[in-house]
């Protein structure tokens, strides 16, 4: 059957087989590199035209329909206006960490690629704390962004600056401890060790309740942290008008932007890995046509096809909710939300400890 | 109340008002060192008037040939300003109209922002507009127009040769 | 005694630069200027807002951008063409506003409008006030950071534009009335197409109310946010929802009948918590109220001129002349001073944003910016009516 497994280590047999070991290691490093940045294009394109989409469908409009055929072209169209334009610098900006701010979020974006498996066997680095690596690497993004709000000597930058950071720490809280529960399950913090725990099934619907209470705590925490709407306070359009990235244009707010997105799907991309089972297919008890039916689907599709469920389901929020205050915001995250995760958590482990889980 | 009501009271507490009925609704004019008097006692009097829905002022230039200023005393040769004052109770729901009538020479009156609060943003308007000067007003600058410009458009010798446009 | 005025663009605007007044000003607030190009201000409103934090400690309106001094040219126009300066004070109820001019002129001229133009009037000013509290709506809710109401608004809102293209011949503006009457009799697609209309605006009330009314986050941004007490409305002459919202009966329809609303059945509807969430549920209701009347006139247009006679050049007598009415923001009031001539000698709007906007920085002090974007919201300012 195909596989993007057999490809991969053909690729790799025949750079070991060409070249000396210090070469052949160059030369992945360098394909790799090349492949995360044409899926960063490549994803940045399709999901913005995604949400443009979605957004329009549920406007009760057309949406984008006229560069290429069904409006596919629209996004490709934008980014070369976006790299046509002149990336201004304010005047009294620090110019430094002004023009640096935007690479940090898009380096930070990058980094967290590295442990997703995107299919069965094709991942870049399997590292075996990689969940952990994951909630480590995301927080680096905060820095950008307060540099960014900072940097801009613009108040309503440092204001839209300011709640980001304090809403980014605040639920990376609930998110870290959602991912903890599933991980007590699995009993590994490496993502493939967590996919193959659910050979048998997704942990959301292993893990009893409280792992679906564990979900929805993610996706609520998921949505904060990347600074989409209900809870785009950092970007308010109607109070600060672009929040942090008011005084960015051209390819440097173009950066700014596609690591919106991408953040997005790293992050349904890991909600995918961890609840609904990353690639695996889904398999129901002993039903075994049905199950072998479902592994004709290929690995790569079901991973996609999850994570972009998943993105839907946030891009749904946006385009229902009205905005939170930003008192609110945090409230509801240090009130609810993290009392809840924690008193979750407990259950889970008990589930865990007791082997409770089917 | 009945416009005859009104008169009544008016007259007891101020009988050197003059009225004039003409109109749809009663108007009362009254000196203008009266005016801070008898405005607390229109809100907080018997006459409960709460709510002061209209307040502007007219420019007479030329005072002596209108008679609808009501004028009998001699003003300046500026002219005069009529503070009009529209006032009614949420309570008895009559109307009553307030003027005050204002030397163009020295338009100052007392403000009455104290009293019905929409009257600060009214008054600054007025002052904006017409150059009328309320004393006691908490914020007194220019509303509308910038802050260098000269003159007050409203005013009927107002000149303005590049934007105005004679008929 | 008064502040002698200060140069406008060198002090009272507040400095830019974030980083200096955040560390020179320690204490002193954050001051940032909010407009005059602003996504939340719908226009060119000015404000300058100081910040603790994010608590708003005072907000200075700055207006005058878009002052084209109403007042003044009406003074060189006839009676029957400052009428059309009106339509753009107000814009989105430039009926109204319309309506308040001719209501005044004919005051003057005492004349006998016939019944037919009476009812197609009232039949206007409810349509206009549904399309403009259907803006308002979708305004509000993006003010809120929720889009798409936006467009479920304009959806109907696009049906009202219509119906107002196709009789007055304009979609915004549309100085239909003239004193006497209105300009053109109905189109005779009219009253089937307004019927269609109602039939379909009814189900999507309810829509709204799901869409929004009902919402969590909304309630929790707007219950309890921005309370106006009954005495100080009254005191700041709020008008229109705003006022009635703080339990203040002010609707001029109900209490100084014109035309035909005193033989329409309606309510005055009145909530009595002052909060935004009380201004918002005014609004909702009154766009029920406004069908109520659309449905009972519709049907019932009478037969006759749309249009009383009336001389080609028309000259108030000398006196004043007062008629107010209620626009979708509040009372309107046209006070022309006459003195005999063919132009107002001097005119007054009392515009209801006017003075529902002086409440701002009472209701807003001690609230957060985003608070503010919900009070902003639900006073539903248009700032071509506040400068005139």
């Amino acid at each position: 059957m195909f596989s993007l497994e057999t490809i991969t280590n053909s690729i790799q047999q025949w750079l070991y087989s060409t070249f000396n070991p210090t070469m052949a290691l160059i030369l992945e490093c360098a394909i790799v590199m090349l492949l995360v940045i044409g899926l960063f294009a490549v994803l940045g394109l399709v999901l913005v035209l995604m949400e443009r989409k979605v957004a329009a469908r549920m406007q009760i409009r057309l949406g984008p329909n006229r560069v290429g055929p069904r409006g596919m072209l629209q996004t490709a169209a934008d980014t070369l206006k976006l790299m046509m334009k002149e990336g201004l610098t304010p005047d009294g900006a620090d110019k430094f960490l002004f023009n640096l701010a935007p690479f940090i979020v898009m380096i930070a974006a990058m980094l967290i690629m590295a442990p997703i498996a995107f299919a069965k066997g094709f991942q870049i680095w399997d590292i075996n704390i990689g969940v952990l690596y994951v909630s480590a690497v995301s927080s680096v993004s905060v820095i950008g962004i307060l540099m960014a709000g900072w940097a801009s000597n613009n108040k309503y930058s440092l204001l839209g600056a300011m709640r980001s950071g304090a809403q980014i720490v605040s639920y990376e809280l609930s998110a870290g401890l959602s991912i903890i529960s599933i991980v007590v399950l699995a009993g590994s913090l490496q993502v493939s060790d967590i996919i193959a725990s659910q050979q048998t099934g997704w942990w959301l619907f292993r893990g009893h309740i409280p792992a679906l209470i564990a979900f929805v705590i993610f996706i609520i925490a998921v949505t904060a942290e990347t600074n989409r709407a209900p809870f785009d306070l950092a970007e308010a359009e109607s109070e600060l008008t672009a929040g942090f990235h008011t005084e960015y244009s051209g390819m440097r707010f173009a950066l700014f932007f596609l690591a919106e997105y991408i953040n997005i799907f790293i992050v349904c991309a890991i909600g995918a890995t961890l609840f609904l089972g990353g690639w695996m297919p889904l398999h129901i008890g002993n039903w075994d046509d049905f199950n072998r039916i479902m592994d004709y689907i290929p690995s790569s599709l079901w991973f996609l096809g999850k994570t972009f469920c998943l993105i839907f389901l946030i891009m749904w929020f946006r385009w229902t909710f009205p905005r939170l205050r930003v008192d609110q915001l945090l409230s509801l995250e240090w009130k609810y939300l993290l009392p809840i995760s924690m008193f979750n958590l407990l259950l889970i482990t008990l589930i865990a400890i007791m082997g409770w889980h089917f | 109340m009945t416009k005859d009501e009104l008169k009544e009271h008016i007259t007891q507490f101020q009988p050197k008002a003059v009225f004039e009925e003409t109109g749809e609704w009663l108007n009362v004019q009254v000196e203008t060192g009266d005016w801070k008097p008898v405005a607390h006692w229109l809100r907080n009097g018997v006459l409960q008037m709460d709510y002061l829905f209209c307040l502007t002022c007219i420019h007479w230039p030329t005072a002596g040939k209108t008679p609808a200023a009501g004028n009998t005393a001699d003003e300046g040769s500026g002219g005069i300003f009529m503070m009009v004052y529209h006032f009614t109770s949420t309570v008895f729901r009559h109307v009553l109209v307030v003027k005050v009538k204002l030397t163009s020479d020295h338009p100052e009156i007392e403000t009455v922002s104290d009293i019905w609060r929409t009257a600060e943003f009214h008054e600054r308007e007025v002052f904006d507009l017409f150059g009328v000067r309320f004393l006691h007003h908490p914020d007194l600058r220019r509303l509308v127009l910038t802050d260098d410009f000269e003159g007050h458009p409203l005013r009927k010798d107002f000149e303005d040769p590049v934007n105005m446009i004679k008929l | 005694m008064y502040r002698e005025t200060q140069i406008l663009n060198s002090n009272t605007i507040a400095p830019t630069t974030a980083r200096d007044l955040a560390m020179d000003e320690a204490g002193a607030g954050l001051v940032i200027n909010v407009g005059p190009q602003h996504p939340a201000t719908h226009g060119v409103l000015h404000l300058v807002i100081t910040l603790e934090g994010e608590t708003i400690k005072k907000i200075e309106p700055h207006l005058g951008y878009i002052h084209r001094s109403i007042e003044k040219m009406c003074e060189s126009l006839s009676y029957r063409q400052f009428i059309y300066v009106t339509s753009r004070m107000d814009y989105l109820s430039a009926h109204i506003n319309n309506h308040g001019c001719v209501l005044c002129v004919e005051k003057g001229l005492q004349l006998e409008i016939p019944p037919r133009a009476q009812v197609i009037r009232v039949l206007m000013d409810e349509l206009t006030r549904i399309a403009s509290h259907e803006l308002w709506w979708g305004a509000m809710a993006m003010d809120l950071g929720a889009f798409t109401p936006f467009f479920y608004a304009f959806r109907e809102r696009e049906t009202i534009n219509d119906i107002m293209e196709e009789t007055c011949g304009t979609r915004l503006t549309m100085n239909y009335m003239v004193p006497g009457g209105v300009m053109y009799d109905i189109h005779p697609n009219f009253q089937r197409r307004v019927k269609d209309f109602i039939q379909l605006f009814n189900s999507k009330i309810d829509e709204y109310d799901d869409l929004v009314t009902g919402n969590i986050i909304f309630q929790n941004r707007t219950k309890g946010i921005g309370v106006l007490s009954r005495e100080d409305a009254i005191s700041f002459g709020c008008t229109g929802p705003v006022g009635r919202a703080s339990g203040v009966a002010c609707d001029i329809r109900k209490l100084y009948p014109y035309e035909v609303y005193d033989k329409v059945n309606f309510d005055e509807i009145i909530e009595t918590a002052g909060d935004s969430y009380a201004r918002y549920l005014v609004r909702i209701k009154e766009l029920r109220q406004s069908v109520r009347i659309i449905e009972q006139l519709i049907d019932n247009i009478p037969e006759g001129d749309f249009q009383a006679k009336t001389k080609a050049v028309l000259k108030l007598p000398k006196g004043e002349f007062y008629s107010r009415v209620e626009t979708a923001r509040g009372e309107l009031g046209v006070y022309i001073v006459s003195e005999g001539g063919t132009t107002p000698y001097r005119i007054k709007f009392r515009s209801p944003g006017f003075s529902n906007l002086s409440a701002l920085d009472h209701m807003s002090r001690g609230c957060k910016i985003g608070d503010l974007m919900a009070i902003m919201g639900t006073l539903d300012l248009v700032i071509p009516d506040i400068d005139r």
